[in-house]
């Protein structure tokens, strides 16, 4: 819940689903994934592993994620098995 | 309704099966053990028809318990001392989330050293949690508040947490007659729990999300401002309970016997029997009991108050930092701005289950019908 004037339900409970697509969690990140597309195979491997859910496999850029909510947690760089994905520090 | 002399754990786990909860989440832990141990051998019968979850610890009692009330079911727990203590913070999600729990505590002493005898310190540590807290006299008014407690806590006006208070050993292994009232005349006053907010695939919520400042802010303000609003419900329920069963506590929030006379002992629990037995010993003290002890009645208690000489506040616990008991803290605040407000004295005893006799009241009230602001200790016998 981020919001200042929105209905405040009883007891903090979320009546209607898909707040957290609201709140655009990607500005917590310091590092940010960087794919690299001829080195992509397009396995999905990371996709699987994404705690935030936020990667797409595309069938012609391969890996491709949404940084409104990717937390930079690194995961999908260290699971990828042909490095095709760098964290870089993300300049503010 | 059957009259029955039974053990007042045995009494509980009786008002908790016409309750019907369908889960139980419980661990085990002196004076509250006969608790779980009735309610266990009703599920294991097959005489109630409850999930009992055999947790490993009180933390995890209560967190399952929240789990499940939070998906739409009637639940119950009981505990003591230490244990309501390691369920601290489960408290707090309880009751900032809202959820209808309802949970027995045998009141008992806190470590170190250990203690497994009689006070109030565990529940009066628990003091601002938000969950709602009563304090029974017997085994019949504890019965009858499960039952209560129950309709409060799952009143859409509530939806809150509650403490039914039971002194552990003087009360809880005390065998005295009780009416068990009859599962139809239960079932017609409490029906099955119908949760607004309940978890459920097909209309997705969620229970304890995180909240920035602002709406953290809010929530906290809106929480504690209901708080308050619960006292007029609480006796809306009491006294539907009472045209139902044909028993009441006073006004359900406050008991006053032979409040007539200058001298008042305000006190909470099975304490208050030895208090009416002082009382009627003499024609100068009076009664009041705190039956609703969270939240504190204000109002009730000035009301009761006005006039008075001198009000002994008897509390078997103590708010460090404070210098005094925790209900004299309340009781001082809530006669602060009152004109010709009595004296206040605080009488400490019963802690670590040190006795407190009539003798020894008489002899706090005469040592204190002149005082104001006393603190006095009880002399330490058990
Ligand atoms: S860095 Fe973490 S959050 Fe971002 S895409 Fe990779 S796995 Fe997902
Ligand atoms: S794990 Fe690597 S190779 Fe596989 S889809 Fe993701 S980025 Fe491409």
């Amino acid at each position: 819940m981020s919001g200042e004037t929105e209905d405040m339900p009883l007891g903090g409970i979320i009546i209607k689903p898909g707040s957290t697509t609201e709140n655009k969690t990607g500005g917590w990140r310091t590092f940010k994934p960087i794919v690299e597309p001829a080195k992509c195979v397009k396995c999905g491997i990371c996709e699987k592993f994404c705690p935030e859910g936020i990667i797409d496999i595309d069938p012609e850029k391969g890996a491709v994620m949404n940084y409104d909510y990717c937390k930079g947690c690194g995961i999908c760089a260290h699971e990828c098995p042909t490095k095709a994905i760098t964290m870089i520090l993300e300049k503010k | 309704m059957v009259k029955k002399i039974l053990e007042a754990s045995h009494a509980v786990a009786e008002a908790v099966k016409l309750c019907r909860p369908q889960v139980l989440g419980m661990y085990p832990i002196t004076p509250s053990t006969h608790i779980p141990e009735r309610l266990s051998e009703f599920v294991n019968n097959g005489e109630m028809d409850a999930k009992l979850i055999r947790v490993e610890a009180e933390f995890s009692a209560i967190s399952s318990i929240v789990g499940a009330s939070a998906a739409g079911s009637r639940v119950f727990t009981a505990t003591s001392s230490q244990g309501l203590a390691l369920m601290n913070e489960v408290l707090y999600a309880a009751s900032g989330m809202r959820l209808p729990i309802v949970m027995v505590v045998a009141n008992r002493a806190l470590s170190a050293p250990i203690n497994i005898w009689n006070d109030w310190q565990d529940a009066i540590s628990e003091r601002e949690n938000g969950w709602i807290q009563f304090f029974v006299e017997s085994s019949q008014e504890a019965v009858d508040t499960i039952i209560q407690a129950y309709k409060i806590a799952e009143d859409e006006r509530v939806y809150n947490p509650v403490i039914v208070n039971i002194d552990g050993f003087y009360l809880t292994h005390v065998y005295e007659p009780v009416d068990i009232p009859d599962q139809e005349q239960v079932d017609n006053f409490l029906p099955p729990l119908n949760y607004k907010y309940k978890l459920d695939p097909t209309n997705p919520k969620t229970h304890g999300p995180f909240a920035y400042p602002v709406p953290y802010a809010k929530l906290k303000k809106r929480n504690f401002e209901d708080f308050h609003s619960f006292t007029p419900i609480i006796k809306e329920v009491h006294d539907d309970f009472a045209k139902e069963f044909g028993r009441s506590y006073g006004d359900g929030v406050i008991e006053e016997y032979k409040n007539d006379r200058p001298y008042v002992i305000l006190t909470m629990g099975s304490l208050s029997g030895t208090v009416k037995e002082f009382v009627d010993s003499r024609d100068d003290v009076g009664l009041v009991r705190l039956r609703q002890y969270r939240p504190f009645p204000f109002e009730e208690v000035r009301n009761a108050l006005e006039g008075k000489e001198m009000v002994l506040v008897v509390e078997k616990d103590v708010a460090f930092g404070s210098r005094s008991g925790a209900v004299f803290l309340d009781l001082r605040n809530a006669l602060f701005d009152m004109k010709d407000k009595p004296r206040i004295n605080n009488g400490i005893g019963g802690v670590g289950g040190t006795d407190i006799t009539r003798e020894d009241l008489g002899k706090a009230i005469d040592e204190l019908k002149n005082k104001d602001g006393e603190i006095y200790w009880f002399e330490m016998r058990g």
